[in-house]
C-alpha cells in the first residue's frame, strides 16, 4: 500500500497547474455536488426513462402476443443504455478508474499535431465508433435470430453493459495512462513473458480466423449474383480514383471526395441492376463462390502491399461515410416503419441445439454467435491503438469508450430487428446450408416445412417472388447473414423510400455497404497482422523488424494472406455448409480475445490495489472465460457430430475406412476427404485458441493473486504531467463545465495552450 | 428569443455540426497540424497541405490502424 500512497503523493505535487490559466478540471467537489443534486425535473426524467424501459422489457419478455412491434426493441435498448451509462459507467469511473483531468493525456504531453493530437470529444467519438463498428454486429445477431428474439436481445443489451462496454472503457483508459500502448505491450508488461507471448500468438491467429470468416461472408453474399459482383468490384476503381484525386488533384478535400465516391457508388449499384439484366453482363459477372474467394485472396494481397494512399485510405473514408449515413438512416427507417415481428420469443432451437443456421444450444453458443455488439475482443486493439492518442481529457474516456460501445450495441439491435422482420420461412430458407436445402426452391421448401416450426408454411412462389424483387437469381441458402440482413433492410427501407420497386436497389445497397466494411477490415487486418508477424519474426531474424524492407513485407503479407485464404477456401468448399461450421470459431476467437483483454485489465486493477471493485473486470472475464472455454470444449470433445469437430472428423474417417462412398451431406469420396481435412484444421484451431487463452487467463489470475498478497504491484503508468487545457467530459457540457469554458474563452489566444478549436 | 436570435443560433449549430462531421471524416487533420505547429513555434515552416497529406498516408503505411469486424 505504501507504494501506492507515495504514488498519489507524487502526482499531487506534480499536478500543480499554471496559476495564470483558468482551472483545467472541474472542482471535484463541485462536480460531485452537481451529480448528487436531484432536482424534481431530473428525478422525473429518470423515472420516465426507467418506466419506459420497464414497459418495453415487459412487452418483450412477459407479454405473449401474436406479434411484437419493433419499436419496443428500440425503447428497451435505448432506455437501458441511458441508465447504464448514467449509473454503471459513472460507478466505474468513480470507484475503479478515477480519471483526473489535472493530468495531461498523451495527446497533450506528446502532442505532435499528427498521431498525437487532442481531438474534440464528439469528433473522436465518431472516429472511434467508425473504427470499432463494422460488419460483425450486423451478422451475428442475424444468425442468432433462429433462437427467437429474446435471447439475442437480452445478451446484446445486458452483455454490452457489463462486458463489452466495460472492456472498451477499461482498455482505453489504461492504454491512455500508458501513452497509448497496445494491448500486446500491456499484456507483456502485466503478465510477464509467457502470458505476453501467448497473448501475442493468440491475437495473431485470431486475426487470421476473423479475416477469413468475414471474407467468407462476402463470398456467400456475392456468389452467383452478377449484380452484387459488379457493384462491389466497382468499389475498387472508385477507391483508386478517390486516392488519385486526394493525392494529386485536391489533397485534403476528404468530405468532397467522399461525396463524389458515394455518388459513384450509387451509380455502381444502379448500373449493376442494368448489367445483371443483359446477357453479356450475366455471363461476365456470374461467378461461382470458389472464383470469388480466389478473387478476394488475390485482392487481399495486392491491397495490403499497394501504397496506403491509393486504395486503403480512400476506401476507409468511403466506408466511414457509408457507416455513419446508413446507420442513421436505418434507425430512422425502423422508427418510421415500426415493423411487426412474429418470431417467437424463444424457439425450440435454443434448447434442442439443432438449429440449421448454427448448431448448438443457447448456452454457450448464443454468446459466441453474437460477439460484436455485446462483447468484442477486437475492440481492445482499437481502444489501445489510435483512440487513446487523441483523447483530450482523461474523463472523456467514459463517453468515448463506454458510450462508443453502447452505440455499436444499438447497431446490433437494429440488425436483429431487421432480421426478425422478415418471414420466418424465408429466414430459414436463406440461412440453412446448401447441404440441407440442395440449393433449390423445392429443396428449401421441403427442408424448411420439415423443420416442424409452428406457424411456418413456406410456399415455393414466396421464395421466387422475393428473389425477383431483390434482383437475384435465387435466395435459397444465401448463408452468412449478410443477404438476410440485406433483405430485412430492403423491406424496411422500401417502406420509407420507393416502395416495392426499390427493393432490389436497397438489397444491393445493403450488400454493398457490408462488403465495403468487410473489405476494409480484410486489408487493414492483413496489414496489422503482417506488422505483428514481422515484429515476431524480428525476434529471430532482426532484418524483419525493418518494416520498410520490401521483401520482408511481401513475405509476411503472403504468409498472412495464405493463412486466411486457406481457411476461406476451406469454408467455401466445405461439404457441410461452411458458415455454420466456421462461424462459432469466429465468435469463440473474438470472445477469447476479449477474455485476454479483460484479464490484462484485471491484473492492472489488482496492481493498483483496487480489490473491492475488482469484480468490475472480473465478472465479464469470468463469463467470457466460461462461455468460450465451454464452447471450445464442446467443439473439441462433443460426441454430437454437428457440434464437435473431432466427432465429425472421426465419423467421416470411419466411413472412409469402411469404404463408403457417400456420408451425410458429402456425396463423394473427395467431399468426405475434405470434411476429414476441414474438421482436423477447425479442431486444431479450437485447441490452439483455448490453450493460449487459458495460459493468458491463468497468468492474469496469478498476477492478481500476487498483487493481492503484496497489497498492490508495480505501477506501469507513465509519469503524471500537469495538463494545460480544458474540455468538457461528456456529450453536453455541464453547468460547471460551461463556466470553465467561458473562462478559457476569455484567455487571450496567445496564452491559450493546445486545444483544437474552430 | 427573437427571430434573428433563433436564426443565429440555428446557423451556429449547423456550422458546429458540419465541423464535427468534417472532423469525423478526418478532414480537419491539416488544420490541427497547423495549429500545433503555430503553438509550438517549431523551427522551420510547416509542411504544405500537399506535403502533409502525403506524410499522413506514409505514416499510415508504417503504422496500420486496425479496422474492426
Amino acid at each position: 500500500m505504501s507504494k501506492k500512497q507515495s504514488g498519489s503523493h507524487r502526482s499531487e505535487s506534480v499536478l500543480v497547474t499554471d496559476p495564470d490559466l483558468p482551472p483545467v478540471a472541474v472542482d471535484p467537489q463541485r462536480a460531485e455536488a452537481e451529480e448528487r443534486r436531484w432536482t424534481p425535473l431530473k428525478i422525473a426524467l429518470w423515472i420516465g426513462i426507467a418506466l419506459l424501459g420497464g414497459v418495453a422489457w415487459t412487452v418483450l419478455a412477459v407479454v405473449r402476443g401474436e406479434t411484437v412491434n419493433a419499436i419496443w426493441f428500440v425503447f428497451a435498448a435505448v432506455c437501458t443504455y441511458l441508465i447504464a451509462y448514467r449509473f454503471y459507467s459513472k460507478f466505474i469511473e468513480r470507484s475503479l478508474l478515477k480519471p483526473d483531468d489535472r493530468r495531461a493525456t498523451p495527446a497533450e504531453y506528446r502532442a505532435d499535431g499528427k498521431d498525437y493530437a487532442a481531438t474534440d470529444r464528439r469528433v473522436l467519438f465518431g472516429h472511434h465508433f467508425a473504427a470499432i463498428a463494422g460488419a460483425g454486429p450486423l451478422v451475428g445477431p442475424v444468425l442468432a435470430a433462429q433462437m427467437g428474439y429474446l435471447p439475442g436481445t437480452v445478451w446484446i443489451i445486458v452483455g454490452v453493459i457489463f462486458a463489452g462496454a466495460v472492456q472498451d472503457y477499461l482498455v482505453l483508459f489504461f492504454s491512455m495512462r500508458r501513452g497509448g500502448r497496445s494491448l500486446g505491450q500491456m499484456a507483456r508488461e502485466e503478465l510477464g513473458v509467457i502470458g505476453g507471448t501467448a497473448a501475442l500468438i493468440a491475437t495473431l491467429t485470431i486475426m487470421i480466423i476473423i479475416v477469413a470468416i468475414l471474407a467468407l461472408v462476402v463470398v456467400n453474399a456475392l456468389g452467383e449474383s452478377p449484380w452484387g459482383v459488379f457493384s462491389v468490384s466497382m468499389t475498387i476503381p472508385i477507391a483508386l480514383f478517390m486516392g488519385v484525386y486526394l493525392r494529386y488533384l485536391r489533397p485534403g478535400r476528404v468530405t468532397e471526395v467522399s461525396l463524389i465516391g458515394f455518388a459513384l457508388l450509387l451509380l455502381a449499384i444502379i448500373g449493376g441492376g442494368w448489367i445483371a439484366e443483359t446477357a453479356w453482363g450475366t455471363d461476365l459477372f456470374t461467378l461461382d463462390r470458389i472464383t470469388i474467394a480466389w478473387g478476394i485472396i488475390i485482392y487481399g494481397f495486392i491491397a495490403a502491399v499497394l501504397p496506403v494512399w491509393l486504395l486503403l485510405a480512400p476506401r476507409d473514408y468511403l466506408s466511414t461515410f457509408m457507416k455513419i449515413g446508413t446507420i442513421l438512416m436505418l434507425a430512422v427507417a425502423i422508427i418510421i416503419t415500426r415493423p411487426e415481428i412474429d418470431v417467437p420469443a424463444v424457439t425450440e432451437f435454443a434448447s434442442s441445439g439443432k438449429g440449421p443456421v448454427v448448431a448448438g444450444t443457447l448456452f454457450p453458443f448464443l454468446f459466441v454467435t453474437i460477439a460484436c455488439g455485446a462483447l468484442s475482443g477486437f475492440h481492445a486493439l482499437i481502444a489501445s491503438g489510435t483512440t487513446p492518442k487523441m483523447l483530450e481529457k482523461e474523463r472523456q474516456t467514459r463517453f468515448i469508450g463506454y458510450g462508443g460501445m453502447l452505440m455499436e450495441s444499438f447497431v446490433a439491435i437494429m440488425a436483429l430487428v431487421a432480421a426478425l422482420s422478415i418471414d420466418r420461412g424465408i429466414y430459414f430458407a436463406m440461412n440453412s446450408s446448401g447441404a440441407a436445402t440442395g440449393g433449390t426452391i423445392e429443396g428449401a421448401v421441403a427442408f424448411v416445412n420439415g423443420l416442424g416450426l409452428t406457424g411456418v408454411n413456406l410456399a415455393p412462389d414466396t421464395l421466387s417472388t422475393l428473389a425477383t424483387n431483390v434482383g437475384e437469381e435465387s435466395i435459397v441458402s444465401r448463408t452468412g447473414g449478410a443477404p438476410t440482413l440485406a433483405v430485412g433492410i430492403a423491406q424496411i427501407m422500401q417502406g420509407v423510400f420507393g416502395g416495392a420497386g426499390m427493393m432490389a436497389f436497397w438489397y444491393h445497397f445493403a450488400i454493398m455497404f457490408e462488403a465495403l466494411f468487410i473489405l476494409t477490415a480484410v486489408d487493414a487486418g492483413t496489414r496489422v497482422a503482417r506488422f505483428m508477424l514481422q515484429d515476431s519474426i524480428g525476434n529471430v531474424v532482426p532484418r524483419f523488424r525493418d518494416t520498410s524492407w520490401r521483401t520482408g513485407a511481401w513475405i509476411c503479407t503472403a504468409i498472412m494472406v495464405a493463412g486466411w485464404g486457406a481457411i476461406l477456401i476451406m469454408g467455401v468448399t466445405d461439404p457441410l455448409g461452411g458458415i455454420n461450421t466456421l462461424f462459432p470459431l469466429f465468435g469463440i476467437a473474438n470472445q477469447l480475445l476479449a477474455a485476454i483483454a479483460l484479464a490484462v485489465c484485471m491484473a492492472i486493477c489488482a496492481k493498483r490495489g483496487l480489490f473491492r471493485v475488482l469484480w468490475i473486470p472480473a465478472l465479464p472475464l469470468a463469463f467470457a472465460a466460461v462461455v468460450t472455454i465451454t464452447a471450445s470444449f464442446l467443439k473439441i470433445f462433443s460426441s454430437v457430430p454437428a457440434i464437435g469437430y473431432w466427432a465429425q472428423h472421426t465419423a467421416f474417417r470411419d466411413a472412409l475406412d469402411a469404404g463408403e462412398e457417400s456420408f451425410g451431406t458429402a456425396k463423394t469420396v473427395e467431399a468426405m476427404e475434405a470434411v476429414v481435412r476441414n474438421t482436423f484444421i477447425q479442431g486444431t484451431l479450437s485447441i490452439v485458441f483455448v490453450v493460449l487463452s487459458i495460459i493468458v487467463i491463468a497468468s492474469a489470475i496469478l498476477a492478481t493473486i500476487k498483487a493481492y498478497r503484496n497489497g498492490g504491484g508495480a505501477q506501469t503508468e507513465d509519469e503524471p504531467v500537469a495538463s494545460r487545457l480544458f474540455a468538457p467530459s461528456g456529450l453536453m457540457a455541464t453547468s460547471a463545465e460551461k463556466e470553465l469554458q467561458k473562462q478559457w474563452a476569455a484567455v487571450e489566444p496567445g496564452k491559450r495552450p493546445a486545444r483544437t478549436g474552430h | 428569443m427573437t427571430v434573428p436570435e433563433v436564426l443565429h443560433r440555428a446557423r451556429a449549430t449547423a456550422r458546429e455540426l458540419a465541423w464535427i462531421f468534417k472532423g469525423v471524416m478526418g478532414e480537419n487533420a491539416y488544420q490541427t497540424y497547423l495549429d500545433h505547429h503555430e503553438r509550438t513555434h517549431t523551427e522551420g515552416g510547416p509542411m504544405t497541405e500537399r506535403e502533409f497529406w502525403r506524410d499522413k498516408t506514409d505514416r499510415q503505411e508504417a503504422n496500420p490502424e486496425g479496422r474492426c469486424c
